[in-house]
């Protein structure tokens, strides 16, 4: 068995194909006003990759104030300030849109054969929101910065605090209706611009994930425009609807925040199983075992992910039967999960498993998922809930989730696709070593903190008691390897724009629409409508294809 | 594989199908252009439905819990106008859904009388609405702005409560009016501020109608434009029951 897949063409003769998306037109107009999804991609990967960094850094921040128990580096405000916007921007401008807006954007038409999404300029104008939104939030933190937390819990945000709350809503407001505008793309163009042939069930369990974030995104994202909208009419006005002393009720706000927020983290979550489908099937030379099934669990997570938002209130005061029946609606989210690592494992199972980049990342998204799934159902149990909530546990929990899970999904997505995109290689060596050091760091970072909150150490202060003081410093020194790990990908997948080596169209013989067409693509995709006559992940047919390939050059 | 760039050259020599005009490049067909923007269209009134949604709701936790101020709250609209802008809106939209007719069966001079007509009684709409609003002004009926509760604590003093039969309330209840007086504000400003959004793409269209620009065969945007004043319109009929009529009924 070989080392590895990748299946270069010669690289003395090969050179990029002159005409493709990136060449066709010049100049910065051009990319303004473009219609492309893989442009408006391109844009969005930009973008939120500047967005990550300063999230990133407000992290770093973070984790050195807490190097020391006492609140030394920055005042106590100022901590409420970093963390807050560390938040908003890592959830709204970097996890809702990562995936979906720039590998979602990017080959979901080129896996169901089509030229374009269905709503070129819908598509462009979700950008030109989100970058409005994003605009929004950079004056927030120059002119002083929100510190409600990103959840605006009422009546703190309305009646307690007088930093930019409403800029911050206004910007999460605009920035939702840009990924409104997303999911209501991808799923007009998977129900109509599907290539002869490319039934439901042979699509790439991509489509399937992006397909479920997308229905969340349509449905839960216009609740949280309304909290806000509610909210900003609270604060500004002071109507009512949430403050207790005029007979509103402040948990009235929780409940729709969360009919989004909870939902949402599906939004984030889906799209990176989307990719761990592609890359573990990809690399294990196998189709996807139970294809049926883990399409179906996408489904599944989104629609059960509507009605287990009130697991984020059990201390808020909301009914114990509610309590009760929140606590195993939750439960039952687990179930579809696990159907989904455990199809992966069976894929692996008996494959020819190869330790490209991307599989490495999808390894560390599995583990890593696994166990900020298995934690959440701790969290889910309202007896413990009770304990853990508002404890470094839940932080150490949802970064597992989001960070261990979509950040690692997302960069295993970036890795696999890079040499469709730019049509040259990343370098192999260096990225198998920053996929391990992002792991290593990540566990450093985040596996104290669970200790942290059993030992009860509060989330959102600055300052905590000397004891805890020994897991916090591990913690913030994982945090420094972590920021190595993603540093690395930026310098290196920079640098290959111009030295990678020439990729070819289907360097990893992968069989997605995708890989069958020149790298980086035509803008209209492909010379001609595909027409797909072949289940997904079929490698049978790949082999055929190539033979026949080699006869009619021959 | 090194050969693909002699490939990506043949991409625009491909031949061309002959294509109308509007039909863009990424569709293969005009009829998959329209059932697509179509389907997008009733996607974004399903957004159009939760963001609504979260009102609803509302009205609901606090109507159920605030059931006497929100009957008496709801004594002080004026049904007659009410009736009225009902009467004005399903109008507008039987004057639109003619529109879109005019347009499929290419009839220009009847598409731009429709348009007009629903621009008209859009802004009639409006204007009723203004009266309304006006009244609530002037009795202290807005919530956060000089708020008034004397309508329900002297129902005597105040000739629509008095004609309801409303009885005084206690000061507790009695302030819980003003939450009903925000949702109704905020659900007929939303309704309102949908009905502004359509009346300015009414009067875009109307010049574009008298160009010929929707009797050539292409009638999506027409006809998704349709979909979205009807939804408007339905919006109204479920406030309309929920803050007018409800609690309406004979003494």
């Amino acid at each position: 068995m070989s080392a590895t897949i990748i299946n270069l063409p010669d690289q003395s003769t090969a050179r990029i194909p002159k005409v493709n998306f990136l060449t066709k037109e010049n100049g910065l107009l051009s990319w303004l006003l473009t219609g492309d999804h893989k442009r408006i991609a391109t844009l969005y990967l930009i973008s939120i990759t500047f967005f990550f960094f300063i999230g990133g850094a407000l992290a770093g921040l973070i984790r050195l104030e807490l190097l020391t128990p006492q609140a030394d580096l920055m005042a106590t405000d100022t901590y409420n300030k970093v963390f807050t916007m560390h938040g908003v921007i890592m959830i709204f401008l970097f996890l809702v849109p990562s995936v979906p807006a720039t590998l979602g954007n990017f080959f979901i038409p080129m896996m169901i054969g089509a030229k374009d999404l269905a709503l070129p300029k819908i598509n462009l104008l979700s950008w030109y929101l989100y970058v409005v939104g994003g605009i929004l939030v950079i004056y927030t933190m120059v002119s002083g910065g929100v510190d409600t937390g990103w959840t605006f819990t009422t009546p703190l945000s309305t009646h307690y605090i007088n930093t930019n709350v409403m800029s911050t809503g206004l910007a999460v407001f605009i920035a939702g209706f840009s990924s409104i505008f997303t999911g209501l793309n991808f799923i007009v163009t998977i129900h109509k611009m599907r290539c002869p042939g490319m039934t439901w069930f042979r699509m790439p369990l991509f489509c399937w994930s992006h397909y479920a974030a997308s229905i969340l995104m349509v449905l839960g994202t216009p609740v949280l425009a309304i909290a806000v909208v509610l909210l900003a009419l609270e604060r500004t006005v002071g109507i009512g609807i949430f403050d207790p002393t005029k007979g509103g009720d402040p948990l009235l706000f929780q409940h729709l925040f969360w009919f989004y927020s909870h939902p949402a983290v599906y939004i984030m979550i889906l799209p990176g199983m989307g990719v761990v489908s592609e890359v573990i099937s990809t690399f294990s030379r196998k189709r996807v075992f139970g294809y049926t099934a883990v399409a179906f669990s996408s489904v599944a997570i989104a629609v059960f992910g509507f009605f287990v938002w009130a697991h984020h209130m059990f201390i808020m005061g909301i009914s114990n039967y509610a309590v009760l029946v929140f606590s195993l609606l939750t439960m039952l989210v687990a179930v579809p999960s696990a159907i989904k690592i455990f199809n992966w494992t069976f894929t692996l199972y008996k494959g020819s498993i190869t330790f490209e980049t991307p599989m490495l990342y999808a390894f560390g998204f599995m583990g890593l998922f696994t166990i900020g799934g298995m934690t959440g159902v701790f969290l889910g149990t309202s007896g413990t809930d009770i304990h853990l909530t508002e404890t470094y546990f839940i932080v150490a929990h949802f970064h597992f989730v989001m960070v261990g899970g979509m950040l690692m999904a997302f960069l295993s997505g970036i890795h696999f696709w890079w040499p469709k995109w730019t049509g040259r290689m990343y370098p192999e060596k260096i990225s198998q070593l920053a996929a391990v050091v992002t792991f290593i760091g990540f566990n450093f970072t985040f596996f104290p903190q669970f200790i942290l909150g059993t030992l009860g150490m509060p989330r959102r202060y600055a300052s905590y008691p000397p004891e805890f003081q020994v897991l916090n410093v591990f913690s913030t020194a994982g945090s420094t390897i972590l920021g190595v790990g993603y540093l690395l990908p930026v310098l290196y997948l920079t640098w290959s724009l111009k030295y990678g080596e020439i990729a070819g169209d289907n360097p990893w013989q992968a069989t997605g629409l995708e890989w069958q067409t020149q790298s980086p693509p035509l803008t209209e995709n492909f010379l001609v409508t595909p027409i797909m006559d072949h289940e997904a992940y079929d490698y049978d047919w790949l082999e055929h294809q190539k033979e026949s390939e080699v006869t009619s050059v021959g | 594989m090194s050969d693909s760039p002699t490939i990506a050259h043949d991409a625009h020599e491909a031949p061309h199908h002959e294509h109308p005009p509007y039909q863009r490049h990424h569709f293969e067909t005009v009829e998959q252009q329209a059932d697509a923007t179509n389907f997008a269209m009733w996607l974004f009134l399903l957004t159009e439905i939760m963001f609504f949604g979260g009102l609803f709701t509302a009205y609901l936790i606090y109507r159920n819990w605030y059931y006497p101020a929100f009957v008496a709250a709801s004594h002080q609209l004026n049904i007659f106008w009410g009736t009225a802008n009902t009467a004005v809106l399903i109008s507008s939209s039987f004057t639109m859904a003619m529109g879109v007719w005019c347009a499929e069966t290419r009839r220009k001079g009847g598409l731009v009388l429709c348009l007009v007509l629903t621009f008209v009684l859009g802004l009639v709409f409006l204007g009723i609405k203004t009266i309304e609003y006006s009244e609530k002004i002037e009795k202290h009926h807005v919530p956060g702005f000089h708020y008034s509760l004397n309508s329900f604590l002297n129902p005597d003093s105040d000739e629509a409560a008095k004609a309801a039969g409303d009885k005084p309330m206690p000061l507790d209840m009695a302030r819980h009016t003003e939450i009903y007086f925000f949702l109704y504000f905020a659900m007929t400003g939303m309704h309102a501020l949908h009905m502004i959004i359509g009346i300015a793409l009414l009067g875009f269209m109307i010049f574009r109608a008298q160009a010929g620009a929707y009797t050539a065969g292409h009638v999506t945007f027409v006809e998704n434009f349709g979909l979205y004043w009807h939804f408007v319109d339905i919006v109204w009929i479920f406030l309309f029951p929920l803050l007018y009529l409800i609690s309406r009924h004979a003494n």
